[in-house]
């Protein structure tokens, strides 16, 4: 792909080959690692993949239909009691069963995303922010409500059984497996979706409403279908949290989970779904870095607990103000430097 | 009379909402930014005056004054340092931004005060009022909350409409190149406008800490920007006087709310609240249609 010639042929490739093979490769090698892990290891990259889904969404969202979400949470939520409702009382049996419920999950939070992108395609910016915010905060205390607390189970929450790892897998290892796939096919579909026509028009959208109305784009129904993808993906990474987690409570969707999620996809860099990937890493394990240089450091317990979320915020304003391409950004620099070097070496010989 | 101790109750509690939401139509009006991070600066400067009371002994007032005046130094230098770049780019930068501060603030004040519940005790009586035998919600803490909101509201008043200084702020908020031609330092006009936002802002935090025990944690004000942002929203985000009102009507409807469905559900009520207002009128109910030029 150093030139522009083999980047023409590349693009030729068909696209379920050119996002497939990547994803296929990836997950194959992601699983044959799992083997040699540590049960918190593999309970870390379930967290990773989770995170990754609800990341990919958002950043299909914020980056390229440029709606800017802060309650992706919320649908984390509606999936993740969906899950919890459906197998509080039935364990799963069969992996088909697990399929179906973890699409029960998606299917549930696509319709609640695409009742909250109705009304988001008639606002924009601040106002946007602010009713997203208030999602992100209203609708976890649902649970609390007098008469829905005997179904949702009030604070305490639902707990969830978990699904058991065929022929006598490892516990944490099937987990992991159950999320990397779920992220693999979740960042293959966005990949698809996002070099298609439907990935355009979200482009189109974000970049100038009026250009792409007068270009015969239905805009409310383009950015209502891109809150429906979000969240969608949020949905199914709620899903896999109550699986993983064993159990969900209003306690697990604070505003700091939407925020997280939006920190998330801007370190990564917004509207890439790699830089979802390398964002999800980073918010997901700073908690567990913050902790193990507190160990080092013997920092007091007030300062490691709240570590985490100063380093989401300081990320996000430096990232705005220096990196606003993210890692991503920084990652397609560096590469454009070292394709320079390398074109201009033979030629210095 | 249930009726009307909600109502009054529901006004007291407005009024704090409402000086949230004029801070975040001050900075509304002058920046097109909303600023999410009022909450947190807020947050800040309540638990700084908390501090200087409760564990350094200080009086009530001088605490007060001292939330006031870190507020102001808080917004203003919030805008010249980390708003002032992303001030002219795409409308989402900044609200990353002030999420990034609210998000550091709160981590902040959890690193230096912890986040457990403390109390702040208010200077005045939380007792309510009677009426021969029928209570009535209304204490004189109240009294001095909606007397201290009134005052601000007077004192901003006069400042905007009767001073050459408040003209000059009015100037860059309604047209800085012209203003800016005019001799107007647009830019000092501008950390002004978010420093008195937040000092505005910073009253309400500190008045709001003392309604009810063990208030202080460094979350505990994230629903009270969320009140807020709902009733600037009502008020059109752009009219002080629509703040006010927005502030007023959503401490009664939550009161109302509260008594009649459930107190558990005021996050949500939010979420509704601002949904129905914003699909039925996106500019909020009390602006004037806009004029738009062709």
């Amino acid at each position: 792909m150093r030139n522009p010639i083999d980047r023409a042929r590349w693009r030729r490739v068909p696209m379920v080959l050119r996002h497939g093979v990547p994803a296929v490769v990836g997950l194959g090698v992601l699983l044959a690692i799992t083997e040699g892990l540590p049960a918190y290891r593999n309970t870390q990259l379930a967290n990773i993949a989770t995170e990754v889904c609800a990341v990919a969404g958002l950043t299909i969202l914020t980056g390229l239909s440029g709606q800017i979400s802060l309650g992706n949470g919320a649908f984390m939520f509606v999936g993740a009691y969906t899950v919890a409702l459906i197998l509080e009382h039935e364990p799963i049996t069969h992996n088909g069963w697990l399929v179906l419920v973890l699409l029960a999950a998606v299917a549930v939070s696509a319709v609640a995303g695409g009742l909250v992108g109705i009304a988001a395609a008639r606002l924009r910016g601040p106002y946007l922010a602010g009713i997203t915010l208030a999602l992100a905060v209203g609708i976890p205390v649902l649970p609390l409500y007098s008469h829905l607390q005997g179904p949702l189970g009030g604070h305490a929450g639902l707990s969830v059984n978990a699904p058991s790892p065929p022929n006598h897998m490892d516990f944490f290892r099937w987990q992991a497996w159950i999320c990397l796939i779920a992220a693999a096919i979740t960042l293959f579909l966005l990949a698809n979706l996002s070099s298609s026509r439907v990935g355009r028009a979200f482009r189109a959208v974000r970049d100038d409403e009026i250009a792409a109305s007068l270009a015969g784009l239905p805009v409310a129904r383009v950015q209502i279908l891109a809150f429906v993808v979000s969240a969608a993906c949020a949905g199914l990474a709620g899903g896999l949290f109550a699986i993983v987690a064993g159990g969900v409570g209003p306690a697990s969707f604070s505003l700091s989970i939407s925020l997280g999620l939006l920190a998330a996809a801007v370190f990564g860099g917004l509207g890439t779904l790699s830089g979802a990937v390398y964002g999800s890493i980073i918010v997901t394990l700073l908690p567990t870095w913050s902790g193990d240089i507190a160990s080092h450091v013997s920092l007091s317990d007030k300062i490691v607990n709240n570590l985490p979320q100063a380093v989401y915020g300081l990320g996000l304003i430096v990232g705005m103000l220096l990196f606003p391409l993210g890692i991503q950004g920084l990652v397609r620099r560096l590469g454009m430097i070292g394709r320079n070097a390398l074109k201009t070496k033979p030629a210095g010989n | 009379m249930t009726f009307l101790n909600l109502v009054i109750y529901g006004i007291a509690n407005g009024v704090l909402y409402a000086a949230v939401a004029l801070a975040l139509v001050l900075i509304w009006r002058s920046t097109r930014i909303v600023n999410f991070a009022q909450g947190g600066m807020l947050m800040f400067t309540t638990f700084i005056a908390w501090d200087l009371v409760t564990k350094h002994g200080a009086n009530y007032w001088v605490g007060l004054v001292v939330a006031l005046l870190a507020g102001f130094v808080l917004g203003a230098v919030a805008e010249r340092v980390l708003v002032r770049p992303v001030e002219n780019g795409p409308p989402l930068n900044p609200v990353i931004v002030t999420l990034g501060l609210l998000l550091v603030l709160q981590a902040v004040a959890g690193m230096i005060w912890g986040n457990g519940l403390s109390s702040f005790a208010p200077e005045f009586s939380l007792t309510y009022y009677h009426a021969g035998h029928q209570v009535i919600l209304f204490s004189p803490d109240y009294l001095f909350i909606v007397i201290a909101v009134a005052v601000v509201l007077a004192a901003l008043y006069l400042l905007f409409q009767r001073s050459p200084l408040g003209l000059r702020m009015r100037a860059s908020a309604f047209n800085p190149e012209v203003a800016r031609l005019l001799g107007v330092r647009v830019g000092r006009m501008l950390t002004l406008g978010w420093g008195l936002a937040a000092a505005v802002g910073a009253l309400a935090g500190v008045l709001i800490a003392g309604t009810s025990p063990d208030y202080m944690n460094p979350n505990a004000f994230d629903p009270l920007l969320i009140l807020g942002f709902t009733a600037a929203v009502i008020g059109g985000l752009d009219s002080p006087v629509g703040a006010v009102a927005g502030g007023l009507s959503v401490g009664v409807i939550q009161a109302l709310l509260d008594n009649y469905v459930s107190n558990e559900l005021d996050a949500f009520y939010s979420f509704v609240l601002l949904l129905v207002v914003l699909m039925l009128r996106p500019n909020g109910l009390f602006s004037r249609a806009a004029v738009r030029r062709v």
